[in-house]
């Protein structure tokens, strides 16, 4: 098992044909995940060879759904288009969308948030590098050869965090592995990957990566606290990060005394998690979890 | 700034009184004279709390408005020089409101913050009487109607006399929020002034630096090149993604977390070794290309702080030999001008090839550590050694 994406998920992508759509969609194919084809209007019609595979480019996500039976939309999409991107595949009611576009302007990602409410699409990102499920299927820019399947569910609001995460922990493997992002709102937060790892069979542990700013780290803590049963490993980067300051990530910034990492540190230690100091402490953590399952 | 906040302020029709930027004596005196009568001259700079610093001052007469000007040009507050005053005509408020519009994150949208209590101490307000601070959720998708803006105002029970101005004032707020895609727009005093009229005395408004790259060309004209770091302005220019900070070990890394990670653990590391820190945050990105590298390089070595480097790379997409490869290149485009030495961490996609590339390029200051915390450690005594 897995949460949100597995063997059976085709998935289309919004902005095949541009740079880093082409790049990704070749990296998704050669992982072995089922891309069924990709949306630009204006290539409607005609087909793209990525990764060996023949892929056919829809004008629409709706008529790609419909010729493809994609249930995972992948974007692509330059930051100044995605907000219409993302409502696109909303109205088409594409089960899964996940946005990997970095610089969206926050008040668009605000209004696409606002748009979800009561929809039946459930959106990871923007500015995150999408849903890995081991051996089943990619949604993203993951590299696919860092860790097999295994045991461990790890959600993080940082990319290369979430690489070094397995790579660490590479010989135990993961149900899923997911990226949040980094931007001040997101759709999918820490906590409903929590709480779909707590429902996933599969999942015995899990780890939960955080950074400075917002509070999301602290309501995680307090969800776990009520509803998680499973152990939880936790880790936060940014504790010498100046106040004031944007830490490459738009969302990654200490506001007078709000979004500290010290604060996210011990809302988690008092909801019960073991907080690592390192990545590498933090692995160590989860393997002594492991071993004790 | 106070004075550019007041300009987009004026560009979407929120009432307030714009003044004269001076940043000579000479000019503030220019100023106050050809506005007559009492003026008020107040320190420029991005930090809350000019007044209590003695950042602002009231001038009766344009010799008064020259000598405080001279007396606050040059000034320190909060660690920021003031480089320029802001003369406006002296308009007493009768009462003083607290308004904003902000990014809310924890509910995902915006909010509205009102008080008719109090309005620069606005803080202490919601401490003693947190019921006089209204706080009003905003739907995203539907904004600040005409009908929001009115019950905006009714709930935080602005005078009936000034109704009608706060409504007003309050949708041409959210115009400035939304139009120029601001996290925060901050009126702070919100003046009721003789005859009842309401007027925008001071405030703030924070930029979406996204959507300024995306929509907002213009907002360009509000960066101070001067207040920023020399450094931070260099990597700016060469599109690197860099924080300057106060410490000993220059860090490059990909990705924003794992840089913010080995900032921590060379914090960690230091400790060990007479306290030395990270000395910046320079996020390179999945690219690692030689002239990435060599741009990244370049600004941390010209921080005279720095006494050692740390790269810490995790190959994902970008493989670990393309990141040897992209450090060999660097040293090579720098030459001489790399004169620190270099602990250098790959791990991920390839990785024995990276450390093998590394390896044969032998370079003297060149060290490789094959874990992130050991290679924090050796860094951090290098630079307590240097």
């Amino acid at each position: 098992m897995s949460i949100y994406l597995n063997k059976d998920s085709k998935i289309i992508v919004q902005g095949m044909t541009g740079g880093m759509g082409a790049k990704h969609t070749t990296l998704m194919v050669e992982s072995g995940a089922n891309i069924v084809g990709g949306v630009n209007a204006r290539k409607a019609g005609t087909t793209v060879e990525l990764g060996g595979k023949e892929l056919p480019v829809f004008g629409t996500v709706e008529e790609a759904m419909k010729e493809t039976g994609a249930d995972v939309s992948v974007a692509f999409v330059p930051p100044a288009f995605t907000k219409d991107a993302c409502i696109e595949a909303i109205d088409a009611e594409i089960p899964l969308l996940v946005v990997i576009t970095e610089g969206v302007p926050v008040l668009d990602t605000a209004e696409v948030v606002a748009y979800l409410e009561g929809k039946n699409t459930r959106m990871i990102g923007p500015n995150c590098p999408g849903i890995i499920t081991p051996e089943e299927s990619l949604a993203g820019i993951t590299p696919h050869t860092i860790a097999g399947k295994g045991p461990v569910g790890l959600v993080s609001k940082s990319g290369t965090l979430t690489y070094q995460m397995m790579y660490e922990l590479k010989d135990y493997g993961f149900t899923t592995a997911i990226g949040i992002g980094g931007d001040p709102i997101i759709g999918t937060t820490h906590i409903d990957a929590l709480e779909a790892f707590e429902n996933d069979p599969e999942t015995k542990a899990i780890v939960m990566i955080g950074e400075i700013g917002g509070d999301a780290e602290e309501r995680a803590a307090a969800y776990i606290k009520e509803h998680v049963t499973k152990p939880v490993v936790g880790y936060v980067a940014g504790f010498t990060a100046p106040e004031g300051k944007t830490m490459g990530h738009a969302g990654a910034i200490v506001s007078g005394s709000s979004g500290t990492a010290q604060a996210k540190k011990e809302a988690l230690e008092a909801a019960g998690v073991k907080v690592g100091k390192t990545p590498s402490e933090t692995a160590a953590l989860m393997r002594e979890v492991l071993q004790g399952l | 700034m106070e004075f550019q906040a007041k300009e987009l302020f004026a560009k979407h029709g929120v009432a307030t009184t714009l003044g004269v930027v001076a940043e000579t004596p000479e000019a503030a005196r220019a100023a106050a004279e050809e506005m007559g009568g009492v003026t008020v001259i107040k320190a420029q700079v991005k930090a809350g709390g000019r007044g209590k610093a003695g950042g602002v001052k009231i001038a009766k007469t344009a010799d008064e408005a020259e000598s405080y000007a001279r007396d606050i040009l040059g000034m320190e507050i909060k660690g920021l020089r003031v480089n320029r005053v802001l003369v406006t005509p002296a308009t007493p408020p009768v009462e003083e409101y607290y308004f904003s519009f902000l990014l809310d994150r924890s509910n995902r949208s915006h909010l509205c913050i009102a008080s008719v209590e109090g309005g620069v101490e606005i803080e202490e307000v919601a401490k003693t009487n947190p019921d006089a601070v209204k706080q009003i959720p905003i739907n995203a998708l539907e904004g600040v109607t005409p009908e929001k803006a009115a019950a905006i105002v009714d709930e935080a029970k602005f005078p009936a006399e000034l109704r009608d101005q706060a409504i007003e004032m309050v949708q041409s707020l959210w115009q400035v929020y939304v139009q120029e895609d601001a996290t925060l727009v901050e009126v702070n005093p919100l003046a009721r002034l003789e005859g009842d009229k309401l007027e925008a005395l001071d405030g703030k408004v924070s930029l979406d630096e996204n959507a300024s790259e995306v929509r907002h060309p213009d907002h360009a004209q509000f960066e101070i090149r001067e207040e920023a770091d020399a450094l931070e302005s260099k990597a700016k220019d060469k599109g690197l993604n860099y924080v300057k900070l106060d410490g000993q070990v220059g860090i490059i890394g990909n990705g924003a977390g794992l840089v913010m990670s080995t900032l921590d653990v060379v914090a960690y590391a230091g400790e060990a070794h007479g306290g030395v820190k990270p000395a910046n945050f320079l996020d390179i990105g999945g690219g690692a290309n030689a002239q990435v590298m060599a741009d990244g390089l370049d600004v941390i070595i010209n921080d005279p702080q720095v006494k050692s480097v740390f790269v810490n790379v995790f190959g994902g997409i970008t493989a670990c030999d393309e990141v040897a490869n992209g450090i060999k290149g660097a040293l090579e485009i720098l030459g001489d001008k790399e004169s620190k030495p270099l602990v250098v961490r790959l791990d991920g996609n390839n990785v024995e090839e990276g450390r093998r590339i590394l390896d044969e390029l032998n370079h003297p200051l060149v060290t490789q550590v094959d874990t992130m915390d050991g290679a924090a450690d050796k860094a951090a005594e290098l630079a307590h050694q240097a």
